[in-house]
């Protein structure tokens, strides 16, 4: 029989489609229940998922037989360390952001609250999916459920983020189907569809076209789900005009679910041994490099607050890409194996989910979209600009911050590795990641006046968003340099080992 | 010849498959209407539907329905798991249809076109 | 026998200017109370220091680390050492002046951001603090950063044009090189394991290629633009926008001197004198130095601006002392060493008088300065102490550096560089005497009307009544430049004072013997 815990998995799935049906149609009679009933659902996901990675760290992997049924005739819900690290991250930034969406979706998009938190439901409903799931269809499905809501959600602003949202629905439909065509050749050679299974079943068909040619359709179809260079390009745009907390929402958890997906497609159902066959982690750590460089560039040369952090996410998801490449190379604890990349993971949320919805208050309190109209944002908004200047400190990577400790260890792994060029590339990333982030700090403290000439009287009356809005973004601000600390003193570090051992990368016993 | 009969005539559903899934890409890049390459996508889905369908299929096979007589008789199924799976699929395709065609209403009901060289002709970034 | 006691003194040293500055920023409505905390931590912070000095002396090590093992082999904390302590002293002795000195400048001016002044302040001096305590390259490397960015503020506190320009030069060039120093330090630990300070260095070229060595180097040196070298110096003289204190604190003590700190203990402590020697890296440091000293010094003369003159003057100084360090004898070390307390005090005085002037006449070029030494006198005084300091003449400290570093250049066997060291100090005079000369020997023009500060002024007839009587916040200006004055008399007299000699004699001692 199993515990209560061993439920976890599945209730989380469950109970955000349950809640998400209920938000219609208690949204219907009653407008305001919506946000209770989403904000009630997700903090008990929150706390489940907390208490399912206590249960595994203390008890092991989590098997869940949905329907009873055993594998591979069933689906079966697997949570293992990666997958419990995954969900935490992925609901606390969830649960942020829909504190934070109470009052900046009253104010953007009064007429269609209701179906703004179903829909958001739904997201997390897929997220929680993909990440719980054991068998590899069945990610299929719920990568494109919230593929689906993360079309509607951007696409709730209307005008120009209907474009974008189309565009994003096109190429990552073609991602999704990509990702199914690999699942096909999987099943017409092995017959299975569950990730254990297939990783026991594969092993004599390594060398076998149709396996590498799987392998290249899921990794071409996840790549344009979590926007790797050069199969980015719907990424700025969907960022950019989205509502503000869907913005960090998709740059912080959707594109890193998907990064989470190829990462447990790689690594489980293809063990490391096929990595080592075909020269895949090298190729990906160039094309990651182009993505960090170029992600930087084009992120300098944009005057479009969010469409600049649109392209530092490109960059960053080059960053994670990165360190995933050298995971095979670097043994040594405590940065080898996939240590930097699920690191990095956590911190880009972290970091980037601040960043985003700094970036929304701006744009709630007094509409300001571009950089050049951000004078003296420093006295009108001291809060949110404090938040704003730690996370892009965080970002460009300023000890003891979250965005150093991760630049570290993938400077760290790359020397191991022997590849210094990759050293140098993360420090002139570095460099560019200053260059953008500091036009923004400098235009909101120091400039006086619009180039144009328009000034504000000084002295500036305060004008601060509401509390309910603050408290996420200062929380996620505070985390970026405590959660820094706390990976500086190795604290998270057991998890990750036993991540790393699961897969056989590291070095220890 | 055999070679040809072999390689192509042998394995027809698999170049079926990849020709429509090429005809899909095509729609969706080259297409400029809107609903086109929605049109596009659908075909391009529907080629992996049928490959994955033609995996199911067993020489012989008859339809998977578990009846006594015909298992005593000795009669092989065919697979019926490829069709569960493209059940799943076709529905995520028409919720994906259904999402793309109300955003081009949407679009149309904003720029009065669904030529997305016109709209993005239309759609500067002043009007965010 | 190293003998290391851990205390935890050196947190408490750092603790006092990061507690202080967050009592500034809640204290910003009251600015009493606020002037007050940051006296309080820095007369706390320079207690705790001199606390350690007693046993610093006498051959011990401080230790306190605050997260071991960050990655193996390297651990995040202090280790409190002779040639580390020596800059702690000078840094926090010259903030309590300082901060005296800002009470008096920021009020009589009325400047504007007073508490992001101040809190800024307290941070630099943070990070200053933090780098000389520190154990290894690591906690250094975070201290170092942190002294940059908290001082871009204080650069582009006017907040003009011209201001933000100077402040983004500064960040430019001071995080470029951070990044440089970020390489260099990800190299050495890949090199050897361990980032910590020895006094035998901890490079050693037995198993390392000479190339990697050089090219080592070559990194550390990008990476330590701090010390305003030539050519990447043009970041200090534009710097000079911001307030006087900023200038005097910041970038002729703990900005300028982080970055020759940062040299001295990559050729001593990272690479060791030995394997310096066997490289050859001594004479081409001391050749590299030699540029600056002479070029900078060249550029000063060219000076009209005041603080522009003297800015070129620290860069030339600064150099010194890289010279110093490059000659790789124990004269020169010590008085390179000795020029970084020396050098600080004589141009904490030459600042602070610059700034005085500023606020009783508002003049700024020293061509419009005639006669200005009959208007303040005790200021110009003081003034002309610092400058024949800097041109080496005794009674004052200066003289002292200088004498190391010629004793040095002989004993390292170079003559050519006696040589040079005599005609960087004559070209200081050059540079110095106009000054003097324009203050005390001029007279002040007839039609000269010194109508912003004093609208009653006499021509020359009778003596000027001194503009220093009629500022009322003038007594907090005059009092840090007093004591800066005595002092650097002072201490060419009794070097002993505030342990300066003996913490050196003591850092000699380790690097030749231990």
């Amino acid at each position: 029989m199993l515990s209560f815990v061993e439920h976890l998995p599945l209730l989380i799935v469950v109970s955000s489609i349950i809640s998400s049906i209920t938000i219609l149609i208690a949204g219907w009679i009653n407008r305001k229940s919506a946000w209770y009933i989403s904000t009630a659902t997700i903090l008990g996901q929150f706390i489940s998922s907390i208490i399912i990675l206590n249960h595994i760290l203390k008890f092991g992997k989590i098997h869940y037989r949905l329907g009873g049924w055993v594998p591979p005739w069933g689906i079966e819900y697997v949570m293992d360390e990666l997958n419990a690290y995954i969900l935490i991250i992925l609901l606390f930034l969830a649960l942020l952001c829909i504190i934070y969406s109470k009052r900046n979706i009253e104010h953007e998009l009064p007429e269609k609250v209701v179906s703004f938190y179903t829909i958001y439901q739904l997201l997390i409903t897929g997220l929680c999916g993909v990440v719980v799931t054991g068998d590899i269809f069945n990610m299929y499905v719920f990568i494109e459920i919230f593929s689906l809501s993360a079309y509607a959600l951007i696409a709730s602003r209307g005008k120009i983020s209907l474009r974008a949202s189309f565009t994003y629905l096109v190429l990552g439909s073609i991602g999704a189907c990509f990702f199914l065509i690999g699942i096909g050749f999987l099943y017409a050679i092995t017959g299975s569809l569950n990730i254990h299974d297939l990783s026991i079943l594969l092993p004599p068909f390594y060398t076998n076209r149709v396996i590498i040619a799987s392998f290249v359709f899921i990794l071409v179809g996840l790549s344009i789900k979590m926007a790797l260079f050069p199969l980015h390009t719907w990424l700025p745009d969907a960022h950019a005009f989205a509502p503000s907390e869907i913005s960090a929402m998709l740059s912080g958890i959707i594109i890193e679910v998907s990064t989470y997906a190829f990462i447990r497609v790689s690594f489980s159902v293809f063990t490391f041994k096929f990595l080592k066959i075909l020269p895949v982690m090298e190729i990906l750590s160039w094309i990651a490099s182009l993505a960090i460089i170029f992600g930087s560039i084009w992120a300098i040369s944009q005057t479009n607050l969010k469409r600049m952090l649109a392209y530092s996410s490109v960059a960053n998801m080059g960053y994670i890409i990165l360190a995933l490449s050298l995971s095979l190379s670097s043994k040594t604890s405590p940065w080898g194996g996939l240590t930097p990349a699920l690191m990095h993971i956590a911190n880009h949320a972290l970091m980037k989910g601040c960043l985003f919805l700094t970036a929304g208050a701006f744009i709630y309190k007094s509409n300001l979209w571009f950089i050049n109209d951000f004078y003296q944002l420093g006295k009108r908004m001291p809060y949110t600009s404090g938040a704003f200047v730690v996370s892009a400190i965080s970002m460009i990577g300023i000890p003891p911050s979250v965005g150093f400790v991760s630049k570290l260890y993938i400077i760290l792994a790359s020397i191991e590795a022997k590849r210094f060029i990759f050293v140098g590339i993360l420090l002139l990333s570095s460099l560019l990641n200053l260059i953008y982030f500091w036009r923004v700090i400098e235009t909101m403290y120091m400039k006086t006046g619009n180039h144009k000439g328009n000034s504000f009287p000084s002295p500036f009356p305060k004008d601060e968003i509401p509390i309910a809005m603050l408290i996420p973004i200062w929380i996620l601000a505070v985390l970026c340099i405590l959660m820094g600390i706390f990976w500086l003193a190795k604290i998270p570090m057991p998890i990750l080992d036993r991540i790393n051992l699961l897969f056989g990368l590291s070095q220890k016993l | 010849m055999e070679w040809f009969l072999a390689k192509i005539f042998a394995k027809y559903n698999y170049w079926i498959f990849i020709i429509l899934m090429m005809i899909g890409l095509y729609g969706i890049l080259a297409k400029n209407n809107l609903i086109k390459k929605i049109i596009g996508l659908n075909i391009f889905q529907t080629a992996i539907f049928l490959y994955f369908i033609s995996l199911g299929a067993v020489k012989g096979g008859t339809a998977p329905i578990v009846d006594e007589k015909i298992i005593e008789k000795g009669y092989t199924y065919a697979n019926p798991l490829p069709h569960v799976l493209i059940l799943t699929a076709i529905v995520v395709s028409v919720a994906t249809t259904a999402v793309a065609l109300s955003l081009i209403i949407r679009m149309y009901q904003e720029y009065g076109t669904i030529e997305e060289s016109e709209i993005i002709k239309k759609s500067t970034e002043k009007e965010i | 026998m190293i003998e290391t006691i851990p205390s935890i003194k050196p947190i408490l040293a750092i603790l006092c200017p990061a507690l202080a500055s967050i009592l500034i920023l809640l204290s910003s409505k009251r600015p009493n109370l606020r002037e007050s905390w940051t006296l309080i931590a820095s007369i706390l912070q320079f207690i705790f220091i001199l606390s350690m000095a007693p046993l610093i002396t006498n051959g011990k090590f401080v230790e306190y680390y605050l997260l071991l093992d960050v990655i193996p082999g390297v651990n995040f904390g202090f280790r409190v050492d002779a040639f580390g302590l020596l800059f702690a002293l000078t840094a926090s002795f010259l903030w309590i002046l300082v901060s005296l000195y800002s009470i008096g400048y920021m009020r009589a001016l009325k400047e504007h951001a007073q508490t992001r002044y101040y809190f800024c302040f307290a941070l630099a001096i943070f990070g200053a603090i933090g780098v000389a305590l520190s154990g290894n390259l690591v906690t250094l490397f975070v201290f170092y950063e942190i002294l940059t960015i908290s001082t871009y503020p204080l650069v582009a506190h006017e907040q003009s044009q011209e201001a933000l320009f100077a402040g983004r030069k500064y960040l430019a060039y001071l995080l470029t090189s951070g990044v440089f120093l970020l390489a260099a330090i990800a190299l050495t630990y890949s090199l050897v394991g361990t980032t910590d300070f020895m006094p035998s260095g901890i490079l050693k070229s037995s198993f390392l290629h000479r190339s990697t060595l050089l090219i080592l180097f070559l990194l550390f040196l990008l990476g330590s633009m701090k010390a305003a070298y030539m050519p990447f110096h043009s970041w200090l003289p534009s710097a000079m926008i911001a307030p006087t204190p900023v200038s005097a604190l910041l970038h002729a003590v703990a900005v300028v001197k982080a970055g020759v700190f940062l040299i001295v203990r990559v050729v001593c402590y990272v690479y060791g004198i030995d394997l310096m020697r066997e490289l050859n890296l001594g004479v081409l440091l001391s050749s590299f130095a030699a540029i600056t000293m002479i070029g900078a010094s060249l550029f000063a003369i060219a000076q009209d601006n005041l603080k522009r003159r003297l800015a070129y003057s620290t860069i030339s100084q600064l150099s010194f002392i890289i010279f110093g360090v490059g000659l790789l004898t124990p004269m020169g070390i010590t008085g390179a060493m000795i020029h970084i307390p020396f050098h600080g005090l004589m141009k904490i005085t030459l600042f602070l008088c610059a700034g005085a002037i500023l606020v009783a006449s508002g003049k700024t070029e020293i061509s419009e300065m005639a006669g200005i030494g009959r208007a303040m006198p005790l200021t110009m005084i003081a003034f002309t102490i610092g400058a024949l300091g800097m041109c080496g003449a005794p009674p004052i400290a200066g003289f002292i550096s200088k004498w190391y570093l010629s004793l040095g250049a002989i004993q390292s066997g170079y003559w050519a560089f006696l040589a040079l060291i005599l005609i960087a100090s004559l070209l200081d005079v050059v540079y110095f005497y106009p000054i003097i000369r324009t203050a005390f020997f001029e007279k002040i023009p007839k039609n000269e009307v010194l109508e912003e500060k004093e609208p009653k002024v006499q021509l020359f007839s009778e003596p000027p009544p001194s503009l220093e009587r009629e500022q009322p916040l003038f007594v907090f200006l005059i009092i840090p430049i007093g004591i800066t004055a005595i002092l650097s008399i002072l201490v060419c007299l009794f070097p002993n004072l505030f342990y300066i000699y003996p913490l050196i004699q003591r850092a000699i001692q380790n690097l030749s013997g231990g």
